[in-house]
């Protein structure tokens, strides 16, 4: 009975001395159906990770290459960080990464549970504001980043604009500044997903109970400190996904830096996604960047999988 | 809109001062969110002298549609400015769309219904390593995949060569669907598995008892109450796929490529004069299809993100 479920106690099947072929095939069947989907993850994602980490040791540069030279490729980048006069790409990167992070994590969280606590105020038109925040979400990246491209354009957007509107001394060039192109990028970042956290903490919020908090207000608590106090630590957990959700796009953006950008003058929007990207199929560097790709690969597995296991664990009945 | 359908929970002191201040918060923001696509909008509708003028906010002059045509159709302007239009490619991501999210959809059913129903030890793991999946930065698999890709083309050659059709091996439209398949699997199992969890083992040990086999009961029993959550993966997976640029930069080329690369190299690659009011009017025509499933069925759209923030 090996087949058998474990949660739905199956009434045994009839016991037969010798189990037909067709009455084992009906008991395989399950695992024929999982079987080819779970083959597939195996070998295209496991199997390819493997297979990628494996690159990283060798010397490959235009081609994939069986020559083993070690962790060269780890020590070239690191090496690269730590001697990075004038930067080097890695550096850039992963500097980048840092900035766009914190503040792009920072900024959507911020503004999600903002606009949440707003919303929650028994607003009319309620359905119609929360379409509004949360359209950016439906757009692709691309999409997102021809657009803002156009707006934060020094020659056409909005500082012309703001000029035409007699405001002569506003000056806005940072898409084009090599030291603030990043900021753009969390600007048209956070503008994309703040609509999606703040989703996340409103559903949070219509689980927190109204009679309770009225119940503080009775005792004399002003509104910040009911929030403050009470219903935002009830809402940890929702922190904890959403910062779960946005460590993952932010470690995985790509295409925004490429429309908005397009790498930004002389590579100075990179973040370590375009750098793999650029060294492994355009400077003919695998090796370089099949170690990039580990190093980021790391980085999403050291935060997810805690959090999946903390997920999945037997829950406490 | 949201998942949330109960009442505002927030705590209300009718003060009159306290409301004009919230609604006039509530209101500049939408009016931030909303700037970019009014500003993509109007510009569509000009002429590039007018895009020159440098008042982004102002309403067109004389609205024109021959920006949108351009976009779409392609075509030289009097300077001998030629683009190809993105009409072909926007029939390419139909192309890939529509199987990726059909095939990817079905299996993850079918894989959420036995990780549930028909549970067997190990079971935990085998989905683990599917969630897992779901996470891993796609820069780890993407080298790996363009050499088996590059296989598949060699192997189309063959074919061609030696029975007069490739069967699809190693066409860009085929290589994707193959790829978003691949890599939609985690999620679409996530949903599903989610979802059935839920559904009462009581109907589905009955209907053994009854000797219904392992196809009857998903098909009598759990698929007539599974609509919702067909919607929302297919709303989820449709979204993913169609904005998808790194996949379809890695491994699609010329003809057949997605919307977003077309996009993308039509924006960045204008030699001589950026026509600004044709890039808009390019991108809105990519960003269409996922905003009309947006505006006709954002709940569900908000469900499949949270389902895939959320797990259970």
């Amino acid at each position: 009975m090996a087949f058998a479920t474990t949660n739905a106690d199956l009434p045994a099947r009839r016991a037969s001395s010798t189990p037909t072929l067709r009455a084992r095939l009906q008991d395989a069947l399950p695992k024929i159906v999982l079987a080819p989907s779970f083959s597939i993850i195996l070998v295209f994602v496991y199997g390819f990770i493997l297979w990628t980490i494996y690159l990283s040791f060798t010397n490959s540069k235009a081609f994939p290459s069986n020559e083993l030279t070690g962790p060269l490729a780890y020590q070239r980048l690191w090496n690269w960080t730590f001697e990075s006069d004038p930067p080097s790409s890695w550096y850039t990167s992963i500097t980048n990464m840092a900035i766009f992070g914190v503040l792009y994590i920072g900024f959507c969280i911020l503004l999600g549970l903002f606009l949440a606590i707003l919303l929650d105020q028994k607003i009319r038109a309620e359905g119609f504001l929360r379409t509004i925040y949360l359209y950016p979400m439906a757009l692709s990246f691309i999409v997102t980043g021809v657009a803002w491209k156009w707006f934060l354009d020094p020659g056409l957007g909005l500082e012309q604009t703001l000029h035409h509107l007699g405001w002569t001394s506003f000056h806005f060039d940072w898409i084009k500044n090599a030291n603030r192109v990043i900021y753009t990028v969390v600007i048209a970042g956070v503008w994309q997903a703040s609509g999606f956290v703040m989703a996340m903490f409103l559903a949070g919020l219509r689980g927190v109970d109204g009679e309770m908090l009225k119940a503080a207000q009775i005792d004399g608590a002003s509104t910040f400190q009911v929030y403050w106090r009470i219903v935002i630590p009830i809402l940890r957990p929702v922190f904890l996904s959403a910062f779960i959700v946005l460590a993952h796009m932010a470690i995985k953006s790509y295409d925004l830096v490429v429309a908005l950008t397009s790498g930004g003058p002389g590579g100075s929007a990179w973040l370590p996604s375009n750098f793999m990207y650029e060294y492994t199929f355009k400077r003919s560097q695998m090796a370089i960047g099949s170690a990039s790709a580990v190093i980021m690969l790391m980085a999403i597995t050291a935060i997810i999988v805690p959090y999946l296991y903390s997920e999945l664990r037997e829950k406490p009945q | 809109m949201s998942a949330a359908t109960r009442d505002a929970s927030g705590p209300v002191g009718y003060n009159l001062v306290n409301r004009i201040i919230i609604y006039a918060l509530l209101l500049i923001f939408a009016v931030v969110y909303l700037v970019p696509l009014f500003v993509m909008l109007v510009t569509s509708f000009k002429t590039m002298s007018e895009i020159q003028d440098g008042n982004m906010l102002a309403l067109p002059q004389s609205p024109t549609f021959a920006p949108w045509m351009r976009a779409w159709g392609g075509g030289c302007d009097a300077n001998g400015n030629c683009i190809a239009g993105i009409a072909g490619h926007f029939w390419a991501s139909i192309k890939m769309v529509i199987p990726a999210v059909a095939i990817s959809t079905l299996l993850g059913a079918l894989n959420g219904y036995v990780l549930t129903k028909w549970r067997f030890p190990g079971h935990k793991l085998v989905f683990g390593m599917m969630l897992f999946a779901c996470f891993i930065p796609f820069q780890s698999v993407l080298l790996p995949m363009a050499t088996l890709l590059g296989k598949f083309g060699m192997f189309g050659h063959y074919l061609q060569s030696l029975i007069g059709t490739s069967l699809g091996f190693g066409s860009s439209t085929a290589n994707l669907v193959f790829v978003h398949v691949v890599y939609g699997l985690g999620f679409t199992t996530l949903f599903f598995r989610n979802y059935y969890e839920a559904f009462p083992d009581e109907l589905v040990r009955a209907a053994m008892v009854d000797g219904a086999g392992f196809f009857q009961i998903f098909r009598r029993i759990l698929l007539p109450s599974s609509l919702p959550i067909f919607v929302v993966t297919v709303i989820f997976q449709f979204t993913n796929i169609w904005n998808d640029f790194l996949f379809a930069s890695s491994y699609a080329a010329g003809d057949e490529s997605p919307i977003t690369v077309a996009l993308n190299n039509t924006v960045n690659t204008s030699t001589g004069v950026v026509e600004y009011n044709v890039n808009m009017a390019a991108a809105i025509i990519a960003a269409l299809p996922t905003l009309f499933v947006y505006i006709v069925a954002g709940r569900y759209f908000v469900r499949g993100l949270m389902a895939g923030a959320v797990k259970g």
